[in-house]
């Protein structure tokens, strides 16, 4: 609807998170994006731009201060029914454009900034970033990552932002209700968005929206709405509290090349994050 | 228009600049501290506090952002201005060229300043001319006078549709930043009428475009080819902002260069920036003595003013350049300006390497030079350290 062709990889749910993201804000969108895959798929194609709406191709850094920018000139337009929208990878996300997001954040920017994360540089070839999960492998991680996936999502919450959010592509009417609800809000909205990618994770390309339903089912990402401070689990991962009702890691691991060389034990400490987290989810959803 | 005479006021340089950018009614700006800019920061604040001026100041967490943001809202439509030095003008570089690659209108002004390391928080130019080929119009002020002058002029020859470029304003940290002096500013309605309201947006929900996306390589080197055209077309019209800010002000501009005792002289000294202002008295004192020496003083530094420079070097006996930055394993970086326009001609081009990290320089040691190169006994590159 919003892209009129595009450059991305079969499978990418790229094109389709943006589109639904779009079908939600509406033509008065302003999309700043970095450098990414997303440049390269909203990039000059034959005959112009792929996306009907205002696109700002951003460094890789700069992503969160030029939305800044360009909310205060649309204020001082008068236009503040638009929606500025930064669509930034989970590298220049929580690596390279952490120090300008935390500032936005901390203005209270009147921006939705949602991070699709497909847990490596994917754009550069499949490097590890500090939201890639324990135990994937990437190029500069032959033998898998040593370290856990830095928890973003709640990084910002302490912000005390309005709004932070998780979603799933698997879960297109969370993640919509989610947009429209920051959508309605002021201030600086968050959404963190898990979107696999066939080539980077090493799973065939038909497989996308399963494998993103099998991250929520296995509870290692969890679906969830902080909204004024309050935590709120949603969609399918209400019930997944209760242990029983969660797949094991390893069903997601399973169809995933990048987690092929993990031990049994590798695998336990990842599954012995995840229960971890939700003991902490846990923890929250009482408050 | 008729010359209206402003107010005099006692400033310093970095007040004079903040005055200027109020007047020129910028509706966002985002600044982050850092000396000598500080206190323009600090004006800039108080002139938004106190509803002097109409404007949003983005207090962003780094240069590399205040120059993200007044990118992303100029493309938004908005006048817009920011203002740094040394690191801080460093860790803006990457958005200092996505703004020139992008041909965005607007204007930054730095208080120049040594680049580390060792720190130094003294006058140079390392930093200034470090950005010299980002396709950014690039200007030196001699004076605080000539700093809020520029300043104004800045606005308009960045929104001119021939020039369509940012605009680098840069004036002598400490030197002028600190300095006090007699400053005489424009009536507010003399500066809206210089300045109209800007015309220039480009996120247009009606025409949707997308700005900086990937290019191929023919795009690429194309974009590039214009952006060489627009700079050559920039000295015409910095020339005729010049000219129109005579006009009102009945303040003499010259151009992208100024000779100053030339006509008969032998021998000149070029220069860039606030030292200008000692080489006038160095070239007046020699003068007096009977020697026959003139000043050239270069205001535009991009786009280099190349046919004046070569013009003013035609059959002088020998002329030294004195240069704040230099390009190691290379050279003096204004020398190396003024030596590839002296290609071909016969007169020799000496270098004095001063003024490093803020290192005094005064008349009598540009007086001494001078005299050096008169009796042939300057050598090619001197460095004052
Ligand atoms: C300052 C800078 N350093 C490095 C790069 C190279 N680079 C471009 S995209 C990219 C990785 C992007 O990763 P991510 O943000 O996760 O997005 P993805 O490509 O996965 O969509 C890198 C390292 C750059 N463009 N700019
Ligand atoms: S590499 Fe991955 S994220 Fe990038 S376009 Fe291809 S599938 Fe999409």
């Amino acid at each position: 609807m919003f892209l009129r062709g595009n450059a991305a990889c079969p499978g990418c749910p790229i094109p389709k998170e943006l589109d639904a993201l779009l079908e939600v804000t509406g033509k008065k969108t302003v999309l700043v994006v970095p450098a990414s895959c997303t440049s390269v798929i909203l990039g000059d194609t034959q005959g112009g731009q792929p996306a009907t709406i205002p696109v700002i191709h951003s460094a890789f850094a700069a992503a969160p201060a030029i939305a800044s920018g360009v909310a205060s000139s649309l204020r001082m337009r008068g236009e503040e029914d638009a929606t500025v929208v930064v669509w930034a990878g989970d590298g220049g996300t929580g690596d390279i454009g952490f120090a300008s997001l935390s500032g936005a954040a901390e203005r209270n920017e009147n921006i939705l900034y949602v991070c699709y994360d497909n847990e490596a540089y994917m754009n550069t070839g499949i490097q590890r970033s500090g939201l890639t999960p324990y135990g994937a492998w990437t190029t500069t991680t032959p033998s898998g990552k040593r370290e856990f996936k830095k928890p973003l999502p709640l990084i910002i919450a302490e912000h005390r932002v309005p709004y932070v959010a998780t979603a799933s592509i698997a879960y297109l009417n969370d993640y919509q209700s989610k947009v429209r609800k920051a959508k309605g809000k002021k201030g600086f909205r968050y959404i963190h968005l898990l979107s696999p990618c066939p080539p980077g994770w090493r799973f065939d390309a038909g497989l996308t929206v399963e494998i993103a339903k099998l991250a929520v089912e296995t509870g290692i990402w969890p679906l969830y709405e902080i909204e004024n401070g309050e935590f709120r689990l949603t969609s399918a991962s209400k019930v997944l509290v209760d242990k029983s009702k969660r797949k094991p890691v390893e069903a997601y691991l399973r169809y995933q090349g990048r987690f092929s060389k993990m031990t049994p034990e590798e695998v336990k400490a990842l599954q012995d994050y995840v229960d971890k987290m939700w003991e902490e989810l846990r923890e929250m959803a009482k408050k | 228009m008729l010359i209206q005479k402003g107010k005099a006021l006692a400033l310093v340089g970095n007040h004079a600049v903040a005055y200027a950018v109020k007047q020129a009614k910028p509706q966002v700006l985002a600044v982050f501290p850092i000396t000598p800019q500080t206190t323009m920061l600090e004006k800039l604040s108080e002139y938004i506090d106190n509803g002097e001026l109409k404007a949003e100041l983005i207090k962003v967490e780094s240069e590399h952002s205040a120059m993200a943001a007044i990118f992303g809202a100029a493309l938004t439509g908005s006048r817009v201005f920011t203002a740094t030095a040394s690191q801080g003008l460093l860790y803006m570089t990457e958005m200092i060229y996505w703004v020139g690659g992008q041909r965005v209108p607007l204007v930054a002004a730095v208080a120049t300043r040594a680049i580390a390391s060792p720190w130094s928080i003294w006058d140079d130019h390392q930093d200034f001319v470090s950005k010299r080929d980002a396709i950014w119009v690039q200007m030196m002020g001699e004076n605080v006078q000539d700093a809020y002058d520029i300043t104004l002029m800045s606005f308009r020859i960045s929104e001119d549709p021939r020039v369509m470029m940012p605009v680098m304003m840069g004036f002598d940290g400490f030197i002028l930043t600190h300095t006090m002096e007699r400053v005489e500013v424009l009536p507010d309605s003399v500066v809206d009428e210089f300045l109209p309201p800007r015309e220039f947006k480009l996120v247009d929900f009606d025409n949707p475009l997308g700005i900086g996306a990937v290019a191929t390589p023919d795009n690429y080197a194309r974009y590039r080819k214009k952006a060489m055209e627009a700079m050559e077309r920039a000295k015409m019209a910095i020339k005729e902002v010049m000219a129109k800010f005579e006009e009102i002000t009945g303040r003499k501009q010259y151009g992208l260069t100024e000779c100053y005792m030339c006509e008969d002289a032998d021998y000149l000294v070029v220069g860039m920036g606030a030292w200008v202002g000692d080489m006038r008295v160095a070239v007046s004192r020699l003068r007096e003595r009977g020697k026959k020496v003139g000043l050239l003083k270069v205001k535009v530094f991009r786009p280099f003013p190349r046919e004046e420079v070569r013009e003013a070097l035609k059959s002088r006996k020998g002329v030294v350049v004195f240069d704040r930055a230099y390009s190691f394993g290379s050279g003096g970086v204004l020398s190396l300006e003024v030596k590839a326009n002296a290609y071909g001609l016969t007169t020799p081009v000496h270098t004095i390497v001063a003024g490093l990290g803020g290192k005094d320089v005064r008349p009598r040691d540009i007086e001494g030079t001078l005299e050096d190169l008169i009796e042939g006994k300057l050598e090619e590159e001197r460095w004052l350290a």
